[in-house]
């Protein structure tokens, strides 16, 4: 039978945004497995790895030191290899303009990070659901857009 | 002559899975006691089969006849949600009378495997449907709203914002300028 938990990924290079992220995880009530990387560099080896498992979720910090969320994204949108992935900009930027870029440059999802911690479970549990129906229901991941 | 037996159940139940699994030339790992993996694709109707089989065992397989069920809701609902005449009852009152179930059973099983409602999910499917008629239709919003059996377009354009954050016009806004960014870089 399929395995009833999702794969999550993150990069970010602020601990404590990764462990807010991790912790806002636990708490669901939806099972997952979170992954996390410090930055662009690390969690492109990863997905470029043959024996890595592909996250359902992956959510992408704009702002990172060696190769930033922009690079990563056009790298995954790039590589058919990554089609299944849903891609989320996960970023403190509010700007239209770089919304509506990465959307653009196919993110999938895009999420202001938010202040606390209540509303990062709420948004998290948002989207990771949304996903899951893209993913069971086999509906059309190019179409897949959603801001929160 | 009376005999007393002693009975080891998980090898016992480990036992007829294996033979029942292989004799059926299924490919598959047991991964403990009451649950097994198949390491290949499995139609739903094997696995209705399969439900069968082991009912004489005295075997339930308890996840999949829940999923089963869910995949009906959910053809219901997409069936519903596309079909061209509108249906006049209550969505619920319409699911609940198509799978001949207490629609309070079915909300129930749903949530547990999916995580969502079903009136949630029904959302879901119709703002997919406006997604597509967007993109692929001349229609405009008042004919999409009038197709999805809305009450207005305000509804379906504060339905569509709510769940996509954005309005029905930037979503095409977007879709329209990502083609033409995937054209030029490929």
């Amino acid at each position: 039978m399929t395995e009833e938990y999702i794969n999550i990924c993150l990069a970010d290079d602020d601990q404590d945004d990764r462990l807010f992220f991790t912790d806002a995880f636990d708490e669901l009530k939806i099972k997952t497995k979170v992954s996390t990387f410090n930055d662009g560099v690390e969690l492109m080896n990863y997905l470029n790895n043959a024996d890595s498992i592909l996250p359902n979720v992956l959510f992408l910090d704009l702002n990172m030191p060696k190769k930033n969320g922009v690079e990563c994204l056009l790298e995954i949108k790039k590589n058919e290899k990554f089609n299944d992935i849903a891609v989320a900009i996960y970023s403190t930027s509010s700007s239209e303009e770089h919304i509506e870029e990465t959307f653009i440059n196919g993110a999938n999802i895009y999420i202001k990070k938010p202040s606390d911690f209540d509303t990062l479970k709420k948004i998290l549990s948002e989207v990771v659901t949304i996903n899951w129906q893209y993913h069971t229901s086999g509906l059309n991941k190019d179409n897949f857009l959603m801001r929160m | 002559m009376k005999v007393y037996l002693k009975y080891n159940y998980p090898q016992l139940t480990k036992k007829i899975l294996e033979d029942k699994l292989s004799e059926l030339g299924y490919k598959f790992k047991i991964v403990g006691f009451g649950e097994f993996n198949f390491l290949e694709k499995i139609p739903t109707e094997k696995l209705m089969e399969l439900t069968e089989q082991f009912q004489e065992y005295g075997i339930e397989i308890i996840e999949n006849q829940k999923s089963a069920l869910v995949q009906k809701i959910k053809d219901t609902i997409v069936e519903m949600v596309n079909s061209d005449t509108p249906i006049n009852v209550k969505s619920s009152v319409h699911i609940a009378e198509k799978l001949n179930l207490s629609y309070v059973y079915l909300s129930s099983v749903f949530s547990e495997v999916t995580y969502t409602s079903i009136e949630n999910y029904i959302i879901i499917q119709k703002i997919e449907l406006a997604k597509q008629l967007i993109i692929n239709t001349n229609m405009n919003l008042t004919e999409i709203s009038i197709q999805l059996n809305y009450s207005s377009v305000a509804h379906l354009s504060s339905q569509f914002k709510n769940n996509t954050g954005m309005t029905p016009s930037a979503f095409q806004r977007i879709i329209l300028k990502r083609k033409e960014f995937t054209s030029n870089n490929s």
